[in-house]
Order: structure tokens, then C-alpha cells, then sequence
């Protein structure tokens, strides 16, 4: 038997802070994890200054805005942010929604219409030549623009991955 | 006899409370401060179409008279979140500071352990504790929903909470907790305020299940002393009007441990606690308490009660 660390999925484990520090397998560190955040999106580094990041689960990283020891054996701390462990990394619905307005690259705006339609879960082909993959979705409400969540834009088309218990469909207006 | 009747020694104006007790109550929404501002909720709620009026006590808090709360950008956005009027009271009444250390021992479905996430701006350690795991999971999502980042959830009965998951209780690392500033024990109930809201809740009403979750609550609440720094502040509130489950509770902690009542600066209309009840009588001091009924501000019925742990 092994004596190495392995990613239990059943406890928070606080995410290394660099690769040099990485003692469990596949999992992805602090700087990687902010790195992503600016390069995909332009977020700047300082933002998660204050945050601690922490694994539950294969590759769903969590955001902290507090320190615990570690590991914490509770059912949850800070918010679910992200998940690595796959090949494009996915940032959550809800990460987008709280962070996602300072974003100033891969961010997609939509017209009232198709926003609304992406909100209820529908897919979508709006103009875009950017990149391709996880993008931030966002429309423009109460003069300002604003995340409504993530979207995956593959072969043209913009799937919507609101998760279900996040979709609405809203009255139209006239 | 009816629940309701059972309390009309107590009420100033019985016909009034009747009356109100028959009303439904409207849609209220709290404003999520965390995620937007009260100015930019009411514009994009006017660009919806949703009529909407502040509630005359707190900016934050509206009625939607004509909608329900969820089908609109603002909710989509976790910019509003549903919350009947009177239930904003505690957390406000708790008043917490960012970076205090905050316990929120009934904790599920979260409407009010968002709002103290709001009111910390996000900062500092809130832990929302229920011993319900299914309730839970609508703690976290309405969490999630609102951005709060700075909430640690755990499951455990509240009785006998331990800090040892939090690092405390002197085990390892000297940023564990080893107590709280603020706790707030929104207590199980018998519910009897929410009757305009949920006209089901006297269906399971007994004086048995009053007697039961009086005991409940009372060691909720001693443990919540108890894991209160000294000088600490903890908030007590019920949905109910029984002395059993209010006043009585607040006597048998007084007693049983190192705090004592202190007044509460309530924006919303109530009445003093009272101090006898069906031949028993309690520490003078739970005159401090707030009782609430629903013809005072014409919403739910409440309690609400400030202690200070002795320093």
C-alpha cells in the first residue's frame, strides 16, 4: 500500500500554495487557480487577496473569504468556485455572478431576448469571434452590465450550463 | 379553544389581531447588499415592470404587493432575496461587524444567515449550523445564490455545538475558534406567527409539542451562551407568541447561566415581554424582551430578545 497523499473527497483540504507545495496528486494550487481567473478573464491577482481556496471533491474547488485549520470536517465553506480535474477548467454559476463583473476578457454580452433565453437554459448562436470554451455571460440591467452566469461556446453555438435549480423563465415584456 | 385565543389575555387589541391573523401577508424581498444596491434593485425591478414599495423601517426590505418574489432579473442575480418582513428583525437586532466571529445555531434555510453575511459585509467567519442535513442544502444554495463567501456550514445538533471542527476548543491552530461575538438562535417553534404566511401551522399544534420544543430550545440557547465570549451579544427570537417557548426560555437561561437581558433598539412596533403566565412567573428582566403581533406592523407574529454573556 501507498503512503501518499491522495484527494479524499470526503473532507476540505486546503488547495498549496504553489506547485513546489503540491503533496496530493492532480490538485491544482492557489497561484494556479488565481492565474486562471486573470488570464481567462482579466481579473486582477489582488482580488482573492483575502480568499483561502480548499478542495471537496474530485477537482471542485471552493472559495473561502475567511482561514480555518485545516482540514475542517464540516459540510461546507465559502461558496463552490471552480472545477479543475478536467480538461478545461469550469468556473461555477455563482463564482461568475459574485466575480465575474470585472472581467474584461471572454465575456459575452447578450440583447435582452436571447439573455432572457439563456437564463431558462436554451442554447444559442450569437456573433462571437473569440475564443472558444467557457465564457462569462452577461447582459446589460439597471444601466450597467452585469454576469448572469456561464456559458460554453463550442462550434459556433453558446450552450447554456445554468445549472437547473438556477433557470427561470421570465414573464415577457412587451 | 384555538392557539390564537389561548393569547388573548396578552394582546392589546384582540379584534385588530384577529383581523390581521385572517389577513394574507404580501411578498417581501430583501434587498442583497452583498451583490447589488438598493437604488440599482429598485431601477431594474422598475424596468421589470414589478411594483415595489419600501417597507417605512428599513430601505432594504420591500413589498412586492402585485408579484411573487422569484420570476425577475433582480432574483436571477441574487440581488433580492425572499424574506417575510418581520424575519429581518433578529439579524438586525444582532447587528454583527465585519470580521466579528458569528454563530447562527438554527441556521437552515439561510434567510437570515445571508443577511448576517450582508450586514458583516461578507467578512470576517459566520458558521450556520441546523441539525436538519436536508435543510441544509437549501442553506447552501440560497447561499450560493447570494454570493456570501464567508460562511461555514455544518451540521450538528445545536445542544451540544462543539468548536473542535472550527479548530477551537484549544486543539491545533491559533487561528481556530474559541468563541463567538455574536450568536443568533433563531429558535424551532410552534410557528404560531407565520399563520397569515402558512395556514396549515396550527394543524400540528399541541401543548405537548409547546412543552417539548420549550426544552429544545432552552439548551439551544444555554449552549449559546457558552460559546460566547464574554461580552458577547446573542439574539434570541421565536415565531411564536407561547410564553412557554419565549419568556420562559429566556428565565430558565438567566438562571442556568452567566448573562443577563438587555434592551432591545427595535425599529419595528411590539409590546414588552411578559412576566407571568398560566400561574408561573418569570425574571422580571424578560420585560426587555420584544413580543410582535401581526396587527402592530401587519406582519408575521414574533419574539426577539438581546442577551449580553456576563464579562
Amino acid at each position: 500500500m501507498s503512503d501518499d497523499p491522495a484527494n479524499d473527497g470526503q473532507v476540505f483540504d486546503r488547495l498549496p500554495a504553489t506547485a513546489a507545495e503540491r503533496e496530493v496528486p492532480g490538485r491544482a494550487t492557489r497561484a494556479e487557480v488565481i492565474e486562471w481567473w486573470v488570464d481567462r478573464f482579466g481579473l486582477s491577482a489582488e482580488t482573492f487577496d483575502g480568499d483561502t481556496f480548499w478542495e471537496k471533491g474530485a477537482g471542485k474547488i471552493w472559495i473561502f473569504g475567511a482561514d480555518l485549520p485545516t482540514p475542517v470536517d464540516v459540510e461546507g465553506v465559502g461558496m463552490t468556485f471552480l472545477r479543475t480535474r478536467q480538461e478545461h477548467w469550469k468556473p461555477t454559476t455563482n463564482a461568475v455572478q459574485r466575480f465575474g463583473g470585472a472581467a474584461t476578457r471572454n465575456v459575452i454580452g447578450l440583447g435582452p431576448d436571447e439573455a432572457a433565453r439563456f437564463l431558462a437554459g436554451e442554447d444559442l448562436d450569437p456573433a462571437w469571434d473569440g475564443d472558444w470554451g467557457y465564457l462569462i455571460v452577461a447582459h446589460e440591467i439597471a444601466g450597467e452590465r452585469e454576469p448572469i452566469g456561464v456559458g460554453l461556446y463550442v462550434h459556433d453555438e453558446l450552450r447554456s450550463v445554468i445549472p437547473k435549480g438556477r433557470r427561470a423563465s421570465l414573464p415577457a415584456r412587451e | 379553544m384555538t392557539p390564537l385565543e389561548r393569547y388573548e389575555s396578552l394582546v392589546d387589541d384582540v379584534e385588530a389581531f384577529r383581523a390581521a391573523c385572517d389577513r394574507p401577508l404580501p411578498s417581501v424581498v430583501r434587498v442583497n447588499t452583498i451583490k447589488a444596491t438598493v437604488d440599482r434593485v429598485r431601477t431594474a425591478l422598475d424596468a421589470a415592470g414589478v411594483a415595489h414599495e419600501q417597507t417605512d423601517w428599513h430601505p432594504g426590505v420591500l413589498r412586492l404587493p402585485a408579484d411573487s418574489p422569484g420570476r425577475n432579473w433582480p432574483h436571477a442575480h441574487g440581488w433580492i432575496h425572499g424574506q417575510e418582513e418581520v424575519s429581518n428583525l433578529p439579524a438586525v437586532i444582532l447587528d454583527p461587524d465585519p470580521d466579528d466571529r458569528v454563530w447562527d445555531a438554527c441556521a437552515a434555510p439561510g434567510s437570515k444567515t445571508t443577511q448576517l453575511a450582508a450586514l458583516m459585509d461578507d467578512s470576517g467567519l459566520l458558521v450556520g449550523n441546523d441539525n436538519n442535513l436536508g435543510r441544509l442544502s437549501a442553506l447552501r444554495h440560497n447561499a450560493e445564490r447570494l454570493g456570501v463567501t464567508n460562511l461555514v456550514v455544518t451540521n450538528r445538533d445545536a445542544r451540544n455545538f462543539s468548536l473542535k471542527p472550527l479548530g477551537g476548543g484549544g486543539r491545533d491552530a491559533d487561528d481556530g475558534v474559541d468563541a463567538f461575538d455574536r450568536v443568533l438562535v433563531d429558535a424551532p417553534c410552534s410557528c404560531e406567527g407565520t399563520i397569515r404566511k402558512n395556514p396549515d401551522a396550527f394543524d400540528t399544534w399541541s401543548l405537548d409539542h409547546v412543552h417539548s420544543v420549550a426544552g429544545v430550545q432552552k439548551g439551544i440557547l444555554r449552549r449559546a451562551v457558552q460559546a460566547t465570549r464574554p461580552g458577547g451579544t446573542v439574539v434570541y427570537s421565536t415565531c411564536t407568541f407561547a410564553p412557554e417557548e419565549n419568556e420562559a426560555v429566556l428565565d430558565h437561561v438567566l438562571d442556568a447561566e452567566d448573562c443577563r437581558l438587555v434592551d432591545v433598539d427595535a425599529p419595528l412596533d411590539g409590546v414588552s415581554g411578559v412576566t407571568e403566565w398560566d400561574g408561573e412567573a418569570y425574571d422580571p428582566s424578560v420585560e426587555k424582551a420584544l413580543r410582535i403581533y401581526p396587527h402592530h406592523n401587519d406582519t408575521g407574529g414574533f419574539f426577539c430578545a438581546k442577551l449580553e454573556v456576563g464579562a
